[in-house]
């Protein structure tokens, strides 16, 4: 009974309990934790990843407004019959880039993890305008505002700042992006404009919604066309042993 | 005049716990007493605790058998070497390696031949079917249907723009329509007869009046009448002088009821205003050959091959 004696004390003094449970549950938590931070398992480098452009981001924190996660995961699991629907599965590296990761939990649509590149800009266009019209079983809400919302310096600036906050979490923005950072919020949406793949390699650079001012659904579809395309897999083999 | 002797409060006609019971043992208490209320120590449920025992027993075989603990490099492996990733690389190697001859069969075939062969067309129209649920239904629809709204085909009649053999919807399928991606891609470019300034809307006007009587559509004669002439001199060279189109630029037929882009007044006239540019991917640099070869066999047999 020694040792129920002492549990007796820790059950009897409320700040004890207090300390002594939060110390158990630390434990708990940094065994499960802290090996993820540097087993060889865990952290894979891959080829290719680069931090977000600036429209991209602009088109991130949009897909987090409008919550297209709620619909939508990012996130190809090692399944057969995933990687033959969606494309090769979703490596962790691919989201380190993403605060907060987008892999979602629900697929009330489909998986975006790999959407770059698979239709048009004008499929986006008037699929986001008319999710019906090209998808006729489809039960996705209507977009077509953004094509109305025009992107404004004050937009660029706040997009800078997030590039600010990214790189205190570790993204490897240069001083050099964070300056251009509103030059090069506008000029991805125009092909004419100095190249915005001499700071983000593999962006791509047009005007997306096809109407001459910047809107939101330029930074949409800037993001949506470039999801999943930053790896290649023709040259970057994963380790199957993972 | 009220006997009070009913409103006296009965006792309850069973008591917790129930005096009559007699326990065998009363169960200890824990010792703990707060305002005289003392708390029974009862044991656990037998068959409880036997469970909670057995799951610490399985985590230990659990351990053992599948990747658990973190060491300093890697996290032990497990003994049944399990690996999610292995596990979907080998699950399509197996299934590649069971396809392999089919693919290989719908390669060497000659396209013509393959709906010979009933078990190749079988395959071919199966696998191609998951290609084109894949690939190609966003535009064209999961049942092959199209999207008029959009300008995307449909590809269950037998009008065609560019051929509709299965040489020429394998080509297509290939090399795309007037995409930059592929030098081969199907090329041709309508003008824009109202944007550019070709035609006056006067003209214009005359012309889809003229445009709507070749399919039979209602229509003003007399409009007609004089679009018969903008349309010889304009759009006969590719449509045809009966607009019966022509494959080889990809000029749709203008005397059907099947319209591209809708057979109203308004969508005519929007097209000959500003002319209309559909494009198509190609699809050599994302699919094999064996499946290119596959889907086009599947939309042939969809309904208007040729």
């Amino acid at each position: 009974m020694g040792i129920l004696d002492h549990h007796k004390k820790i059950e009897t003094h409320a700040t004890l309990l207090l300390v002594l449970s939060f110390l158990v549950v630390t434990i708990g938590g940094i065994v499960q934790i802290v090996p993820l931070f540097y087993l060889d398992n865990t952290i894979e480098k891959v080829e290719g990843m680069r931090p977000y452009s600036p429209l991209e981001i602009k088109g991130r924190e949009i897909y987090l407004r409008e919550g297209c996660y709620t619909c939508h995961s990012q996130m190809i699991r090692p399944m057969r019959d995933e990687v033959e629907r969606y494309g090769h599965y979703s490596l962790a590296a691919e989201s380190m880039y993403d605060h907060p990761f987008q892999w979602g939990s629900k697929r009330t649509g489909p998986d975006l993890a790999r959407l770059g590149g698979r239709y048009s800009d004008d499929w986006h266009v008037q699929h986001m305008i008319s999710p019906r019209s090209v998808v006729p079983e489809s039960i996705m809400p209507s977009y077509g505002f953004m094509m109305n919302r025009r992107l404004t310096t004050a937009d660029a600036e706040n997009v800078r700042d997030i590039m600010r906050v990214y790189r205190v979490l570790g993204h490897p923005y240069t001083d050099e992006m964070i300056e251009t950072a509103v030059s090069d919020f506008f000029a991805q949406a125009d092909e004419f404009a100095d190249p915005v793949a001499d700071r983000y390699p593999g962006a791509q650079q047009r005007n997306f919604d096809g109407q001459p001012e910047l809107t939101e659904m330029d930074a949409i579809i800037a993001y949506m066309q470039m999801l999943g395309t930053l790896v290649d897999f023709d040259t970057f083999v994963p380790d199957a042993s993972r | 005049m009220a006997d009070n002797s009913d409103n006296k409060v009965k006792p309850p006609s069973r008591q917790y716990p129930d005096p009559a019971v007699k326990l065998k043992q009363d169960p200890p208490t824990t010792g703990h007493s707060w305002d005289g209320i003392e708390e029974y120590d009862n044991p656990m449920p037998r068959w409880w605790v036997w469970i909670f025992i057995i799951t610490i027993v399985w985590s230990v075989g659990y351990w053992i058998a599948y990747p658990a603990w973190p060491g300093i490099q890697q996290a032990t492996s497990g003994v049944l070497g399990y690996s999610s990733r292995a596990n979907v690389a080998t699950e399509i190697a197996e299934f590649e390696a069971r396809n392999e001859q089919f693919f290989v069969q719908l390669v060497d075939t000659d396209l013509g031949e393959i709906r010979d062969n009933d078990e190749l067309q079988r395959f071919a129209v199966n696998a191609g079917a998951s290609v084109f649920r894949a690939q190609c239904s966003q535009c064209h629809g999961t049942g092959g249907a199209g999207v008029q709204a959009a300008g995307f085909p449909n590809l269950l009649n037998d009008e065609w723009l560019w051929g509709g053999t299965l040489e020429d919807i394998h080509e297509t399928i290939r090399y795309g329509i007037r995409n930059e991606d592929f030098a081969e891609a199907r090329w041709s470019e309508m003008p824009a007869f109202g944007r550019d300034g070709l035609l006056t809307e006067e003209e214009i006007d005359e012309t889809v009046h003229f445009v709507l009587s070749l399919s039979g559509s209602d229509h003003d004669a007399d409009l007609a009448l004089a679009g018969a002439e903008h349309f010889e001199i304009n759009c006969a060279s590719c449509h045809g002088d009966g607009g019966e189109g022509d494959y080889f630029i990809g000029a749709p037929a203008l005397n059907t009821q099947v319209w591209l882009y809708g057979g109203s007044y308004d969508a005519i006239y929007e097209s000959i205003y500003y002319s209309r540019f559909g494009v198509m991917p190609g699809f050599a640099n994302r699919l094999r050959d064996a499946e290119i070869r596959a889907v086009a066999a599947y939309v042939h047999q969809l309904g208007g091959g040729q």
